[in-house]
């Protein structure tokens, strides 16, 4: 008999409990930030819109995943993590969103330190998180699927889903299909829309084009610039890296939970090791 | 003339009891499909639960009885009703609140929650014995038929009798308008939306702002109504005995599991296919062939019931065994145990 609840949710820290750091965590930690490339990122984020400076930590109880990890990115651009398996790309993302226990760092928003802020807090503060799986309310529709998003919004959200459907227009055509119904694409879509509606300042995706096909995955691509245009900041882990970093504004090649190499898109492209080692040549 | 009696005695002797029964179980087995979907187990103490909410019920019709208050034609227990379900209301929310909080917490497992539930089950078994005896208690008062035997047979000129009681009628109209609200509330209304969401995607609601507590909440609340209202019902239209309403769990789950677990429309559904196996098999089907038989070669000699009512509990117990050996998830796309 399979376990039903196996596959529920993430099997991270519980976003469900609080947030409470292992150890002493202050602001002195610039200081002790990661050496070599990973120096220049950790200085980068000083003046970053968000910005997980230095962040040390894992899993619950787990051994450390990631060592002094830096990522930044500016107001209205796109960051992307690339990196290896298990590099901790999407640990990395998870905490900047407070979804596990950081031991040394800290997060910063627009100036201000979050790091002691449970996932849903974070979401008042105006960031939106769209995890890799079960990003969606499968057995409610497209429509419903985008009023949840805005649950917390007690204003007229009518305006804020027209601008969604614009973006994605065949949301707008399946908007009373159950989201489940729907293929791997536009599930990602109804995902990217549903994070939308609260107006974030703040847009984090977890391998959006996972299992999408390659013209999906250009479309979508397509789609994160036109959201970062309207002012979104935008933290992105991908696997597809080389396409990925083209559209970056900032790049983060993680290995082993420590940055690696840190630079625009274009740079990291251009840079014969991190073709070499990254992107197969 | 022949076909006709074999239609009304179908009608009289299956169709009308068992739609009552199945509007009965569909609104148990609702509350049964909430708290899997929603709480995420299977609630063993659900029979207890509707006992519990009846108790409440029957003491406040007694009140109103003694104090001469009565609703004419209509059943006092109907004013007691609203009564009864605030009483199970509170009660529920104090078990969840001293009891499952703290697994809920602990991010139990569900099998721990179903023999949590089950510790609950007795707990409630006993209060319910406690306030009210383990006797038969007729609570039922007003009019009693809407069409009796006589008038029918009078009218219509037929051999059959058709009865129809209103306890029956009351039944089914309040059985409907209770399934109307509760899918107006879950599909329609904010709070709904986000119950539904909530047992969709337990992490993504979180993130969405949805405030489980509350959900929790609201989950046992409408659980409370629909228990109080099925037990209540029931009590009306047979009779209220506590230990009846605990052997009810059987067909419930069976109707839950049938339509598919955490489905409401499956809930539904899953009562009348329950209901109507039930009474369609331990009904003796003689005098219907009877009626339809073109000879009297043909007529059987037999009963042609397969079988007595005494053994039927093992109707649920095997649809029950088969829909989870050849459609775990249900008739609807249920989540599978």
């Amino acid at each position: 008999m399979s376990d039903p609840y196996g596959s529920r949710g993430n099997n991270d820290r519980s976003i469900t409990k609080s947030n409470e750091p292992l150890g002493g965590v202050s602001g002195d930690i610039a200081g002790t930030g990661p050496a070599a490339d990973g120096g220049a990122a950790a200085s980068a984020a000083g003046t970053a819109f968000l910005a997980g400076e230095g962040m040390t930590g894992g899993y619950g109880r787990g051994a450390d995943i990631l060592h002094g990890c830096t990522v930044a990115v500016d107001r209205g651009r796109i960051a992307v993590i690339v990196g290896p398996n298990g590099a901790g790309k999407s640990t990395a993302m998870k905490a900047v969103f407070g979804m596990l226990t950081l031991r040394a760092g800290r997060v910063v928003i627009d100036g201000e330190d979050i790091t002691h802020l449970s996932p849903q807090d974070r979401v008042a503060k105006g960031m939106a998180f769209v995890p890799q799986t079960s990003n969606i309310f499968p057995s409610m529709s497209v429509e419903e699927n985008l009023e949840m998003g805005a649950f917390l919004r007690r204003d007229d959200i009518r305006g804020t889903m027209a601008q969604v459907y614009d973006l994605f227009p065949i949301l707008k055509e399946k908007r009373r299909q159950n989201a489940g119904e729907l293929s791997g694409g536009q599930r990602q879509q109804v995902a990217v829309g549903r994070a939308l509606m609260t107006q974030p300042k703040v847009l984090m995706l977890d391998e959006p084009t996972a299992g999408v096909s390659p013209i999906v995955m250009d479309e979508l691509f397509d789609r994160i610039i036109e959201v970062a245009r309207t002012g979104v900041t935008i933290l992105m882990v991908e696997q597809n890296a080389r396409q990925a970093l083209e559209i970056a504004d900032i790049g983060y090649v993680l290995v082993q939970g420590a940055n690696a190499h840190t630079g625009t898109g274009a740079e990291l492209l251009a840079d014969p090791v991190v073709r070499r080692t990254f992107l197969g040549g | 003339m022949e076909l006709l009696n074999a239609l009304v005695a179908l009608a009289n002797y299956v169709v009308i009891p068992a739609v009552a029964y199945g509007s009965q179980l569909a609104l148990g087995a609702l509350g049964v499909t909430l708290v899997y979907g929603i709480l995420r187990f299977s609630n063993f103490a659900h029979g207890d639960t509707m006992a519990f909410g009846t108790t409440i019920a029957i003491f406040f019709t007694w009140a109103f009885q003694g104090l001469g208050v009565t609703l004419g034609p209509l059943p006092t227990a109907l004013l007691a009703l609203p009564l009864g379900i605030a009483g199970c209301a509170l009660f529920v929310l104090g078990t969840d609140k001293v009891i499952y909080r703290f697994y809920r917490r602990q991010r139990a497992a569900p099998v721990i929650l179903v023999i949590v539930s089950m510790g609950v089950m007795f707990v409630m078994n006993g209060v319910v014995r406690f306030m009210i005896g383990v006797d038969d208690q007729n609570f039922a008062d007003g009019a009693r038929f809407v069409i009796d035997a006589r008038s029918f047979r009078d009218a219509t000129g037929l051999d059959e009798p058709l009865v129809l009681r209103l306890p029956t009628l009351i039944t089914l109209v309040t059985a409907a308008i209770a399934v109307a609200l509760l899918f107006w509330f879950l599909n329609r209304t904010r709070t709904g939306k986000s119950m539904r969401a909530f047992s969709d995607n337990e992490d993504l609601a979180l993130l969405s702002g949805i405030n489980p507590e509350r959900v929790v909440m609201v989950t046992w609340i409408i659980v409370a109504a629909l228990a109080t209202t099925a037990g209540v019902l029931y009590g009306l239209e047979k009779s209220f005995k506590p230990f009846v309403y605990f052997q009810l769990l059987l067909p419930i789950f069976a109707s839950a599991i049938v339509g598919g677990l955490g489905n409401p429309v499956g809930a539904v559904v899953g009562g009348f296919v329950i209901a109507f196996s039930e009474v369609g098999i331990t009904y003796a089907w003689k005098k219907v062939l009877e009626y339809l038989a073109p000879t009297e070669a043909l007529e059987p000699s037999g009963l042609v019931q397969l079988l007595s009512t005494d053994y039927k509990f093992a109707v649920s117990f095997a649809i029950l065994i088969l829909v989870l050996l050849f459609r775990p998830t249900g008739l609807f796309k249920g989540q599978s145990v």
